[in-house]
């Protein structure tokens, strides 16, 4: 019988995957392993080689090679390789060479094979195709009460109070201050009992508080007027099921600070702005309310603060990429749309009508701390700049050195309404983007990729929706620009060979880093704007857009869900670490040192980023010029 | 082996020379003749490879032992382990280890180090009753061990007291080779005139300058294989091609 070496068992007891295995299994494991020592420089698979042993690394570091000689991957103690030719049955595709000396224990095919197909949690790490353990790592997150990643349920304490519409003011006033609420549902009179309830309103209306006051005292209306004169119609509703964070943002879009909570068409309760500031002092809602009430910039360049507090808080709170990247594009508008406002009140009204524009990030809700300004101004096709210019100059400076004391640095590139390009009338910009669409050149092209992601913020935001209904209907099918906007997606490739930087400091000391939205972010969020583009789709969120993407099935079965979960992945990272950068009082950014991530984190991004390098194989054959779409 | 003091370690080890120029195949043939005990006629009769075998090629196996003491005569052997292994290969599986109900009495001293008691040895069977499966184990490899002495001798004074008949082998010592591989840096000018002390052979410290893992050492199991890993290093360090013969590193 063999015996178990102690030093070996102790060794994988340490390390995933086998840490996770029955003892039985494990012992068994190192009883049965090889040992093979490599000096530094020396080959330990060479190409086209058999290879029926699987190598984990026991102390040392080794390269892995593509077939060209580029340099693939690094791997340090714990990680493993040679998996690729067992699980395939081929010959060694990548070679590997020592990089320092190195001790590898060895595992032969049949007890791999044996752990793969009879342990799930096993084959999961190890499988490099299946990406499920990095969807896994994402929805870990979600496994927690936090308010922000907490259901509209949780937040109800008591049924709605409800009454007929034929009710009194007076009545409900009365009725309202025995049960101690805010706010009271006007039932709908009309629905009778037996009927299928689905597709009818069981609630007509909402009246509150500040409505006994503002439209019934202040109008001096007849305390005997029915509660319908004074409710508020067009409910805003939000399902029970929905996220509390969906709830905030609902309640920032309406303006409302009630909203009735509804399971099917049946209103289970009513939460309040009240609900949850109770809960959150510094939510993206109180810092919206404090963009609003700042009487200047000063006030305004004050609140900086608190966003990254609220940022920072949302991360702890594990809320999700696409909570916070919400949140921040909220908190974002919200400082241009009250900049404007002062912008006005200082300069007076604007002499014609414009439009404010959002670019980028903030357009797609994708916002996070580190983040610069882009931004447009469109103006009415009146425009003279003999006549208007002054002032169109005057309240894109005003915004725009407000937005930079406020934390939004000025955009490199010059992307802002303060450049006369870009402040432009509304056929102008019409003939900007069909011209983009139509003729595009190198320099258009990232134009396209910053433009095409807009959201008016300020003003005639209908010339916002018409700008992106011309992109929709222009680009869609424009095989030859969707080829160019395609190759220029590929111009930034996500960073697998920095992976080899990752392993060997043992010092602790590196000083190599990653742009986790230059080389991650960005380049999914350019991807799937092509595809967005090539079927029309409305959305102009990643996620969204992706969905509309998924739904198309233009990607082979998975492909979407997986480019998703690595988007999550990388966003969650780069947010972490603008977090932990904050917590540690240091100037957050977008570069990643790897000393703070950990293994787990570090297996993933490396998947995440494989994903995204397929994806983009994938676009490239998509759209090659003079193929069919 | 047995856990040396530091002055004993920090010394040069008793490299014996007198196996240097023993013809080891005519040796094995001549006592396969000679031997009564069967295993070990058995086991010289399975030969030695020839002292021109380029490394590469030779079966080895590490052997250590814990014993009670550092005196052969006085002292007994407590536990064996021993793993296989070739140049490029340690194989696990082939691994071996032996509890040993001691000839003499436990010290409590020893018990400290190699963590074995009284109660451990108590059911433990005796050396005779291993012996066959340890020539077995031996036979037709090289055995290879860090300071070599403690296994050679007391393995051949184990053998004189159960069976009465001597044994003698072919042995790689890590620990002198270690030392032969260090004897350069040891004259180095330089290193005197700073006044730097010669690298230490210990085991643990052998394996750290070859960037081997920390194990925790006087378990037999453990250290055969740390002492296997080591000479695995030695070799790809000193004779990349392993075409050397193996006359270069046995003793």
């Amino acid at each position: 019988m063999a015996i178990e070496q102690v030093e070996v068992t102790d060794f994988f007891q340490r390390h995933k995957p086998f840490s996770d295995l029955a003892v039985q299994e494990l012992s068994e494991l190192a009883s049965g392993v090889e040992i093979a020592y490599y000096k530094a420089g020396s080959p330990i698979l060479t190409f086209g080689q058999d290879n029926d042993q699987w190598f984990v690394i026991r102390s040392g570091a080794v390269e892995v090679f593509r077939r060209d000689g580029e340099l693939y991957n690094r791997l340090g103690e714990g990680n493993f390789f040679g998996e690729l030719a067992i699980m395939r049955n081929r010959p060694v595709r990548f070679p590997v060479v020592a990089l320092e000396d190195t001790l590898v224990y060895l595992i032969d095919a049949d007890t791999f094979n044996h752990l793969f197909d009879n342990n799930e949690q096993f084959a999961d790490f190890v499988e490099v195709e299946d990406r499920s353990r990095l969807r896994d790592s994402n929805a870990d997150k979600k496994d927690n009460n936090s308010l922000l990643t907490a259901k509209v349920e949780k937040l109800i304490g008591q049924l709605p109070l409800i009454l007929p519409p034929n009710t009194t003011v007076q009545e409900a006033a009365v009725r309202m201050t025995e049960e101690g609420v805010s706010s009271v549902l006007i039932s709908n009179d009309q629905v009778s009992s037996d009927a299928d309830t689905d597709d009818e309103e069981l609630v007509i209306g909402i009246v509150t508080d500040v409505d006994i006051r503002s439209r019934l005292v202040a109008q001096g209306l007849a305390l005997s007027c029915p509660v319908t004169d004074i409710m508020t119609s067009q409910l805003t509703s939000v399902q029970s099921h929905q996220y509390v964070f969906e709830a905030m943002m609902l309640m920032l879009k309406h303006k409302v600070m009630h909203l009735p909570v509804l399971k099917k068409s049946q209103p289970i309760g009513l939460i309040s702005h009240q609900d949850i500031l109770r809960y959150e002092s510094q939510n993206s809602l109180f810092v919206v309310k404090s963009i609003f009430t700042a009487l200047n910039v000063d006030e305004l360049t004050a609140l900086k603060g608190e966003v990254q507090a609220c940022f920072s808080r949302m991360v702890h709170e594990d809320a999700n990429s696409q909570m916070i990247g919400s949140a921040m594009a909220v908190i974002g508008r919200s400082f241009k749309q009250r900049l404007l406002e002062l912008a006005e009140q200082e300069l007076g009204p604007p002499p014609i009508p414009y439009c404010f524009l959002a670019l980028g990030s903030m357009a797609r809700d994708e916002q996070l701390i580190v983040t610069d300004q882009d931004n447009a101004l469109v103006l009415d096709n009146r425009f003279d700049p003999q006549l208007h210019d002054e002032y169109f100059n005057a309240l894109a400076n005003f915004v725009c050195d407000g937005l930079d004391r406020c934390g939004y640095t000025y955009c490199n590139g010059g992307i802002m309404a303060t450049n006369k390009k870009w402040r432009q009338p509304l056929k102008v910009w019409e003939q900007y983007f069909s011209q983009w669409i139509e003729k595009p050149t190198a320099e258009t092209l990232l134009n396209s990729a910053i433009f095409f992601d807009l959201d008016g913020v300020w003003g005639k935001k209908v010339w916002a929706d018409t700008l992106n209904r011309l992109i929709r209907k222009k680009a869609y099918k424009n095989a030859r620009f969707l080829a160019c906007m395609a190759r220029n997606a590929l111009l930034r490739t996500p960073p697998l060979g920095f992976f080899k930087d990752f392993v060997m400091e043992t010092d602790g000391r590196q000083t190599n880093s990653i742009n986790m939205k230059r080389r991650g972010t960005a380049p999914i969020a350019d991807l799937i704007r092509v595809h967005a583009l090539s079927i029309g789709s409305k959305g102009r969120n990643s996620f969204a857009r992706l969905q509309d993407v998924i739904e198309s099935k233009i990607l082979p079965p998975g492909r979407g869900v997986d480019l998703r979960d690595a988007l999550e992945f990388i966003a969650m990272v780069r947010i972490r670490h603008q977090a932990f950068d904050l917590d540690m009082k240091r100037v957050p950014d977008n570069d990643i040192e790897p000393e703070y991530l950990s293994d787990f984190e570090r297996k993933n991004l490396k998947d995440a980023f494989q994903i995204l390098s397929d994806a983009q194989k994938f676009m490239k054959y998509r759209y090659q010029p003079g193929r069919h779409l | 082996m047995f856990y040396l003091d530091k002055k004993a370690l920090q010394d040069q080890p008793n490299v014996r020379t007198l196996n240097k120029n023993v013809d080891w195949p005519a040796e094995f043939a001549k006592r396969s003749k000679s031997a009564r005990y069967p295993a070990l006629k058995e086991y010289y009769a399975q030969g030695v490879v020839s002292p021109e075998t380029p490394i590469s090629e030779v079966p080895l196996v590490a052997l250590d032992f814990e014993t009670t003491g550092l005196n052969p005569k006085t002292d007994s052997i407590v536990s064996i382990g021993l793993v296989a292994l070739t140049a490029q290969r340690i194989r696990c599986k082939e691994a071996h280890h032996w509890i040993i109900k001691p000839d003499t009495e436990l010290k409590t001293k020893s018990v400290v180090i190699h963590g074995i008691t009284h109660s451990d040895v108590a059911s433990a069977p005796s050396f005779n009753s291993v012996l066959d499966a340890l020539l077995q184990h031996l036979q037709g490899k090289i055995v290879v061990a860090h300071h070599k002495d403690i296994e050679t001798r007391f393995l051949n004074a184990a053998l004189k007291h159960y069976i009465n008949e001597e044994i003698v082998f072919p042995c790689i010592d890590t620990m002198a080779l270690e030392a032969r591989f260090s004897r350069t840096l040891k004259r180095t000018f330089l290193r005197s005139l700073l006044g730097q002390k010669t690298p230490s052979i210990r085991l643990t410290d052998c394996r750290a300058r070859y960037n081997l893992p920390y194990y925790r050492q006087h378990n037999a199991l453990t250290d055969a294989l740390a002492c296997a890993e080591l000479l695995q290093a030695q070799i790809a360090t000193h004779y990349p091609e392993q075409t050397a013969p193996i006359s270069a590193i046995w003793c």
